[in-house]
């Protein structure tokens, strides 16, 4: 590094000194030369090598030579504690003493090395073993989720003999975050993919001449599929990413160690409002939504097609089997259960920080929307199966 | 029936760690009965994880905590939930449950653990509310009150079934000079009007001089305990340097940069 602006004659004024240093080897003692603005705005962070001083013989000492030092920060305090550090390393003597004052101090504070991470966990574990952990870890998960639910069912049918001890206050807010105040989301979009599937269909039976099978093609593909996993989806990001994230802010809180701690057990007084209001509330809002849906698709064929509103809706009503509407209806059950645990047991696991409830509410969604579409393909391999 | 001069609880030779980090251990002390047992030392030592391990939180990595004699660790969950029930906590954050009102807090363990009825209820958490001079915040939920409030509520909440073990975790953290010094007061009054037995973590001196009786002071480098006695007879008498820097509230206990040479070199 050399000075590239030397100062201007002209104006008379000083323009700071770019920071540079040179290290002067032949001589005993060794002399690093410092000068110029050392300051992050004008030096940036020099770097000191790591083996800046290697051809140095142990035992020497290194001096300063501050001379035409100017102005200084913690810039100048992070380049000498490098120096400090390979002058450890060559076995050096370092002398600070013709530094600034306060820059001694400053030094003073520093422990001769920064902080390492600790080595063992930098090194990977080899592939079998995280194999092997992973593979342990996800079952003693299931484990601890079914111990979950089974606790939760053994609450609800306490529950029912009015004995569980939990407070009826949460259950009814529960519910009605779970089911009435979700009526308008669910509605639009069942009404929208209701009213898709009837457009699109539309397009392609009329080139058959099949107009009329659109109300089919709608009542049973919503009452089947689609009303009962868009109605989860929506769910799974509304309520079960609130429950992992009240949750988890409860557990940064202390409420849930204070919980144990009273023996208050965690899973009536959390779990299982929060589990059985979803539950009962998503059947309900499937058979709402599926209904939406097949208006949705009602709404669009009256404007596209000639056919009479009475014939749309005897064709939807004779063309859905009363068994499809069950088989939607228990999904649905299972979707929510699924939906519940899952954002309950995240938020449970979270870490205690801010940052950890994001990370848990974003988790509890994405567990919810994959796992619902995974728990469907399922499905339709059971009903494929018993042929339903 | 234990006699009264038994400890209530001792701890022998007491390690705790999270996982493979071992945070304190050969702790050992007796708590005895109606006193005030401070924990002491500086941050990040282990006083709110030794308390977690008192209270059930956290399963000790080895030795015993005894209560009246009973191995609290070698007991099934729910012997230890019975156990818990004689413990009040106040955690270092109040951990008010924050669906609750102030009130409802207060009566949720009598609810779940007493027989007793509603009015019933009703009265004794005006009662302990008025012990803490909150009676009128029953209403209120926890969002709705002051850091300071918060505290006093969790108090409440922590005599809710009148215990005869109470767990303090920096109760006057975060108050101001008076009300720090009510609380003091509060204790005291609580300890011998309860007849309860006090575990209070605090840094606050005056107020550690004032009421506590015994205690043990837990050091962060060493992670085992390096004093025990009551903390005025420790910032009178005790020669250990640690010790007297803290009761003294000295910055470093030796030169700084004779002090770094010690640890990293
Ligand atoms: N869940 C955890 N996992 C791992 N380490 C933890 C955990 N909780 C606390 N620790 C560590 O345990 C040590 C003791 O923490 P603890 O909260 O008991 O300190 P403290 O003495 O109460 O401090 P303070 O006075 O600041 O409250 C700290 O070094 C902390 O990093
Ligand atoms: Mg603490």
């Amino acid at each position: 590094m050399t000075n590239t602006h030397p100062p201007s004659p002209v104006t008379g004024q000083h323009t700071p000194q770019q920071a540079a240093w040179s290290l002067d080897a032949s001589g005993i003692p060794l002399t690093l030369r410092l000068s110029g603005n050392w300051d992050v705005e004008h030096g940036g962070m020099a770097p000191f090598p790591q083996d800046g001083l290697h051809t140095a013989t142990p035992g020497q000492v290194l001096q300063l030579d501050t001379q035409q030092l100017e102005n200084w920060d913690t810039a100048f305090i992070s380049f000498l504690w490098d120096v400090k550090q390979a002058a450890n390393h060559a076995g050096v003597q370092f002398d600070p003493s013709t530094l600034p004052g306060p820059a001694q101090r400053l030094l003073a504070l520093l422990p001769p090395e920064p902080a390492k991470p600790p080595a063992a966990q930098k090194a990977p574990a080899p592939f079998l073993d995280r194999v092997g952990d992973k593979t342990l870890r996800c079952l003693d998960e299931t484990g601890t989720v079914a111990v979950m639910a089974a606790e939760t069912a053994k609450g609800a049918l306490k529950a029912l003999t009015g004995k569980s001890g939990m407070r009826l206050k949460d259950l009814a807010t529960d519910l009605w975050n779970a089911g009435p105040s979700a009526l308008l989301i669910v509605g639009i979009v069942n009404f929208l993919v209701g009213a898709i599937l009837a457009f699109v269909g539309l397009i392609e039976l009329r080139r058959f001449a099949a107009d009329i099978y659109v109300a089919n093609l709608v009542g049973i593909a919503c009452a089947r599929e689609i009303s009962a996993i868009m109605t989860a989806i929506v769910m799974a990001g509304r309520t079960g990413g609130a429950y992992a994230a009240r949750i988890s802010t409860m557990l940064g809180n202390e409420e849930i160690d204070a919980l144990e701690v009273s023996g208050i057990p965690v899973s009536t007084y959390i779990l299982l409002p929060s589990i059985l209001s979803l539950s009962l509330m998503m059947p309900l809002l499937y058979i709402y939504g599926t209904i939406i849906a097949i208006f949705g698709g009602f709404v669009v064929a009256m404007t596209m097609m000639s056919g009479t509103a009475i014939g749309y809706l005897t064709t939807t009503v004779n063309g859905i089997a009363l068994h499809e509407f069950i088989f939607g209806f228990i999904k649905s059950f299972f979707f929510a259960g699924f939906i519940a645990l899952a954002a309950c047991r995240v938020g449970l696991k979270a870490g205690r920080s801010a940052a950890d409830v994001g990370i848990a509410a974003t988790r509890a969604v994405v567990i919810g929307i994959v796992g619902v579409i995974a728990m469907d393909a399922l499905f339709a391999i059971i009903a494929n199966v018993l042929d339903i | 029936m234990a006699e009264s001069s038994d400890p209530i609880i001792s701890v022998h030779d007491l390690t705790i760690a999270f996982g493979p980090k071992v945070i304190q251990q050969n702790v050992s002390f007796d708590l005895k009965r109606g006193s005030i047992f401070a924990v002491m030392g500086g941050s990040g030592c282990g006083k709110s994880t030794l308390l977690k391990s008192m209270i059930g939180l956290l399963r000790p990595a080895s030795g015993q905590i005894l209560v009246e004699g009973e191995d609290y660790w070698a007991q099934n969950q729910r012997r230890r939930t019975e156990l818990n029930h004689r413990f009040g906590v106040l955690f270092q954050s109040a951990a008010l449950w924050s669906s609750m009102t102030v009130g409802e807090n207060v009566a949720l363990p009598m609810e779940m653990f007493t027989p007793l009825r509603p009015d019933v209820i009703r009265r004794l958490v005006e009662l302990k509310l008025g012990f803490v001079g909150m009676e009128h915040a029953v209403d209120l939920m926890p969002s709705e009150i002051s850091g300071g409030m918060r505290k006093r509520a969790g108090l409440a909440r922590a005599i809710a079934l009148d215990p005869d073990i109470l767990f303090f975790d920096e109760p006057s953290a975060g108050l101001d000079p008076i009300t720090s010094a009510r609380l003091d007061d509060l204790i005291l009054t609580l300890r011998d009007g309860l007849g309860a037995t006090i575990v209070i973590v605090s840094h606050e001196l005056p107020s550690l001089f004032k009421i506590a009786d015994d205690g043990i002071f837990l050091d962060a480098k060493t992670h085992t305990p390096i004093a025990h006695g009551a903390p005025r007879d420790l910032r009178d008498h005790s020669t250990i340097p640690e010790v007297m820097a803290f009761m003294n509230r000295e910055a470093t206990v030796q030169d700084a940069s004779a002090t770094k040479g010690e640890t990293h070199g």
